[in-house]
């Protein structure tokens, strides 16, 4: 019964973003319309929440919905996975549709958002509600081409055309594989439906046809290294309270059709080896590329974009060592390592949404996205300022935010690992170790640059200097992702048992006793001998000695002294001396050279005379390997078929009629 | 109860301890160098002056400049409250596994490049810019030398990975040689020391920690001083704990305390004498060659893991 409930909850979650949808009918004014659906999708953002809650807590359940095609109605279920991912969408959604309603104060272009924002929420839900191939591929569409608009908002840019563009080619490719994916488990069993599919017997090489279809099909909708093209494009053009859900939940969906197909429905029995393997590397190459091109970026949106590559990436790590390790034989290991991959999921939706309202505020605030022009915000916007410090230290694994919890939990499952296969097999879980250690602290220089460059320092446009606090929507928008990201950085034991569902439906183990056998302040996944941490005693322990010293050191009557800069005796400053992003990361492009391939030009002038320099410029451009080597001459290769064939169109009618009576002939042929 | 009160004692003594030792080695260096040295209580005079100054600040830093210190100096002293000097049981190294000490050290690290930042300077931004850099390429190395350790002990909890160290038969493990030299490499980087940064410098284009905190004065900089001695004493401690654990004491009787006590402060006497001679052989690095420096500590440690896997594993 209780498993209905939360079922009726997520339905009910459906129809008010349909509701949300519908809006723009009324015909309201600007200022109502914007009201409706905001609110419709904060309801909307609550009823996911606490289905999700629910659902983890007392258990699913199935229906049929009355709709869909004859033969073929809609199937919904509710299992751990799916309350999950709903529980997920739902604390970002709440936030961001709160943080809307400030946002899109003064947009007169509302109808589009109010009309596909709802509807590309409402994909995401019926995704991860969804119990047939049928269901779970309309909702796919409607998330896919519902964003596309979203994507398209800012029509009026080339750029923006361009890369929502790239983005519906990419996201129809994707579907078109996952398409091929359902397509191969369809021959298997011969229906439709979730649950004929996972009895199904699929041979190994079926198996692994539809794992590579999967993993190309969602990996591209995640954004996995080098199928994330259409990513840093997309994210900064769309309006910022979308570009939030993109990358906070949109991708995270992506991931859970990656585990319903290839956890779920294939079953962790029918592993290989080299499906880990795969995973596991693809992850390690989208962390440590996401991260490092993050830090050559200087639009604060697109610097976030690559930051999502990144956590996509250690999402994948995770997910890559939980397969080896069920495939070894090591179900209490790899339950360790998919509450690992879902921790992480959700703290990259709690941290990643923050990171992108900020970004949204600082762009409200100044109407600049890039950093060069940024500085001192943190006097002018405190309170955004404080809140993204929360985001920034949660997206570099710092305690005592989430971010440290789910990398701890990951860095534990690579390091039980025992020994695995051959030697090279053994010797890649290190190394993804290392890749994920070196990706976490490169993440952390590239926040000190965001943060510093943005909101410490001095202004370094009249933009900056003239900025202003944004309102009370977006400040507690921003809030709410804020104390998630604390709450769940301190309080991981009493969280971990809520994900216990996900590893007992998929490997019938559970890690709920082994976690908090120590009491709800120590997490402790397999032993306390072996690790344990625990943010809250540290945090108070911090905060003690932290008051201690503050109040040793502060007596009374002895103020601060304000005076002018005293950078090494000479307070002379200006605002473009400081390090600026490009300045910030040189000795990294430096390094990195040859991942970079940096174009580097210095032009000096010098008119009057030899010695006297009248200009210097430096303009550095920093490309996407993936776009230069992979995207642009597979753009040539299909231009150069289109080229060679486009005369094909020019025939007259009798060629058609040749083309339409081969087509006939062809499909008969195949199907009698 | 006893094993609280000790903790409380260790983590004193790391306190009280960090600026004398930081003393001693620039005593060693001085007497290496044939000079006579400000003595081993010059660091602490050096405090308790700063502490009692006026804090002068530029008029417009924000409120990051001000609690970065107390930020800095709390994690650092966390994380060492967390590491075992004399007592291999200690209840707070519960708290915190080496990952996670790794973090707290991290999350200092952290708050002192946005303290660099704050002010605007050129200065502040390049030593932010340095520092974070090469922690980038210092961490991985660490955390894989680490972990060399973590595997062979099934742990990352410090104490259980003393008490395995104390418990297997002496052997020579290749691993565990690569690994300490790893661990040597980034100890010297992550505190500043010759090779990669002199802590006696100062307005040096090629400074790193110290172009950080120019700007502070008064308690605050004391503050900041403080957490890097406490972080050498640190990382001494933990190189200790990791590579030669022994003699420490397992059970909290007064004469295995106060032997484990003695030798910790002779294991730390002797690595500190070591840095002050190696200090004073080698010369500071170009500032580009560091990453090379630091790859070359992350390839050694991963040999370590390898050698591990490949050698001792099946053995």
């Amino acid at each position: 019964m209780s498993g209905f409930l939360s079922l009726d909850l997520a339905l009910a979650a459906c129809i008010t973003a349909l509701l949300a949808a519908l809006t723009p009918i009324l015909r309201t004014s600007t200022h109502v319309l914007r009201s409706m659906f905001c609110l419709l999708l904060v309801a909307t953002g609550l009823l996911a929440m606490l289905s999700g809650l629910t659902g983890l807590i007392a258990g699913g359940g199935a229906m049929l919905l009355p709709l869909g095609l004859p033969w073929l109605p809609m199937h919904v279920r509710m299992d751990a996975l799916s309350a999950f991912f709903l529980l997920t969408i739902g604390s970002l959604l709440f936030p961001v549709a709160i943080y809307s309603q400030g946002y899109l104060r003064g947009e007169s272009q509302l109808t589009v958002l109010a009309i596909f924002m709802p509807l590309f929420v409402l994909g995401m839900l019926g995704i991860v509600i969804s119990d047939d191939a049928f269901t779970f591929m309309l909702f796919w569409e409607l998330m896919s081409i519902s964003s596309y608009f979203l994507v398209a908002f800012k029509h009026e840019n080339q750029e923006n055309r361009k890369a929502a563009f790239i983005y519906l080619l990419m996201a129809h490719m994707a579907g078109l594989l996952i398409l091929g994916s359902f397509a191969v488990l369809y021959a298997a069993c011969g229906s439709f439906e979730f649950s004929v599919m996972r009895e199904a017997f699929v041979s190994p090489v079926w198996a692994s046809a539809a794992f590579l279809l999967a993993g190309f099909g969602f990996g591209t909708k995640a954004g996995v290294v080098p199928l994330h093209g259409w990513l840093p494009e997309a994210h900064p053009v769309a309006p910022s309270n979308v570009s939030a859900l993109m990358s906070g939940v949109m991708l995270k969906v992506a991931i859970f059709g990656f585990i319903r197909v290839v956890w779920d429905l294939m079953g962790a029995g029918d592993f290989q080896w080299w499906w880990g393997a795969l995973v596991l590397a693809a992850g390690s190459c989208s962390a440590v590329t996401g991260v490092l091109l993050a830090l050559q970026q200087h639009d604060l949106k697109r610097l976030l974009a690559y930051h999502s590559i990144e956590n996509i990436g250690i999402i994948l790590i995770a997910l890559g060592l939980a397969m080896l390790l069920a495939h070894y034989g090591h179900p209490m290991l790899a339950a360790l390592g998919l509450i690992a991959a879902l921790y992480h999921t959700i703290n990259h939706a709690l941290f990643k949404g923050l990171l992108f309202m900020g970004a949204g505020a600082v762009l409200h605030s100044t109407g600049m996205r890039g950093m060069e022009s940024m500085g001192g915000l943190i006097h002018r916007m405190p309170w955004t300022a404080a809140l993204f410090l929360v985001a920034c230290m949660s997206i570099s694994a710092l305690p005592p935010f989430n971010g440290f919890v789910s990398e701890w939990l990951i860095f534990q499952t690579a390091l039980m690992a025992p020994q695995l296969g051959g030697a090279l097999l053994t010797a890649i879980v290190p190394f993804s170790a290392a890749m994920l250690a070196l990706a976490g602290a490169l993440a952390a220089a590239c926040f000190v640059k965001v943060f510093g460059v943005v909101f410490l320092g001095h202004a370094r446009s009249k933009e900056a200097s003239d900025a202003h606090e944004v309102n009370d929507w977006m400040k507690v928008g921003m809030a709410i992702p804020a104390v998630f990201c604390l709450l769940l950085g301190i309080l991981p034991v009493l969280f971990i048992p809520l994900m216990d569902g996900v590893p007992q439906m998929m490997l019938q183990v559970s890690l709920a006793d082994s976690v908090h056998a120590h009491g709800w302040l120590w997490l402790t996944p397999v032993d306390v001998s072996h690790s344990s941490y625990s943010a809250s005693v540290a945090l108070l322990g911090m905060l003690m000695l932290g008051g201690v010293a503050f109040w040793l050191l502060h007596p009374k009557g002895t103020n601060v002294r304000r005076s002018v800069a005293w950078s090494c005796g000479n307070p002379h400053t200006h605002a473009r001396m400081q390090y600026n992003a490009t300045s910030f990361s040189q000795p990294l492009r430096r390094i990195f050279a040859g991942i970079y391939r940096a174009e580097e030009h210095v032009r000096i002038e010098r008119n009057r005379h030899k010695l006297l320099t009248d200009h210097v410029s430096y303009v550095v451009h920093v490309g996407d390997m993936a776009v230069k080597y992979i995207y642009q001459p597979v753009d040539r290769f299909i231009l150069f078929i289109a080229k060679f064939i486009q005369h094909e169109h020019e025939r007259g009618l009798h060629a058609y009629l040749a083309y339409t009576l081969l087509t006939i002939i062809f499909l008969l042929a195949v199907y009698i | 109860m006893r094993s609280a009160l000790v903790q409380f004692f260790q983590a004193g003594m790391l306190l009280l301890l960090a600026p004398l030792l930081a003393g001693f080695v620039a005593t060693c260096r001085a007497r290496l160098q044939n000079r006579r040295g400000a003595g081993v209580m010059q660091p602490w005079r050096n405090l308790r002056k700063l502490f009692s100054k006026e804090v002068v600040m530029a008029s417009h830093a924000s409120w990051i400049f001000r609690t970065a210190p107390y930020v800095v100096f709390t994690a650092t002293v966390m994380a060492a409250s967390v590491v075992p000097a004399m007592l291999v049981d200690t209840p707070l190294s519960l708290i915190a596994d080496v990952i996670a000490l790794v973090a707290l050290l991290a999350l200092s690290r952290f708050f002192q490049a946005l303290a660099g930042m704050d002010i605007g300077t050129a200065f502040g931004g390049m030593g932010a810019s340095r520092e974070m850099t090469f922690a980038a390429l210092g961490e991985p190395a660490m955390l894989m030398s680490i972990f060399v350790i973590s595997l062979s002990a099934h742990s990352t909890n410090l104490t259980s990975m003393i008490n395995h160290t104390l418990n297997s038969p002496f052997a020579l493990h290749p691993s565990l040689a690569f690994a300490l030299v790893a661990m040597l490499l980034v100890a010297l980087a992550e505190n500043g020391r010759i090779p990669i940064d002199n802590p006696t410098t100062h307005l040096e284009l090629t400074m790193i920690h110290e172009a950080m905190i120019l700007e502070y004065s008064g308690r605050h900089l004391a503050l900041m001083e403080w957490a890097a001695m406490v972080k050498l004493l640190l990382f001494s401690t933990l190189i200790v704990d990791l590579f030669m654990p022994w003699g420490m004491a397992v059970n909290t009787d007064a004469i295995s305390l106060v032997q484990a006590f003695g030798l910790w402060l002779l294991k730390v006497a002797g690595l500190m004498i070591a840095l002050a001679l190696a200090e004073t052989g080698m010369a500071k690095l170009r500032l580009f060659d560091v990453p090379e420096y630091l790859s070359g500590a992350f390839v050694i440690a991963f040999l370590g893991l390898l050698s591990f896997y490949m050698l001792e594993v099946g053995a």
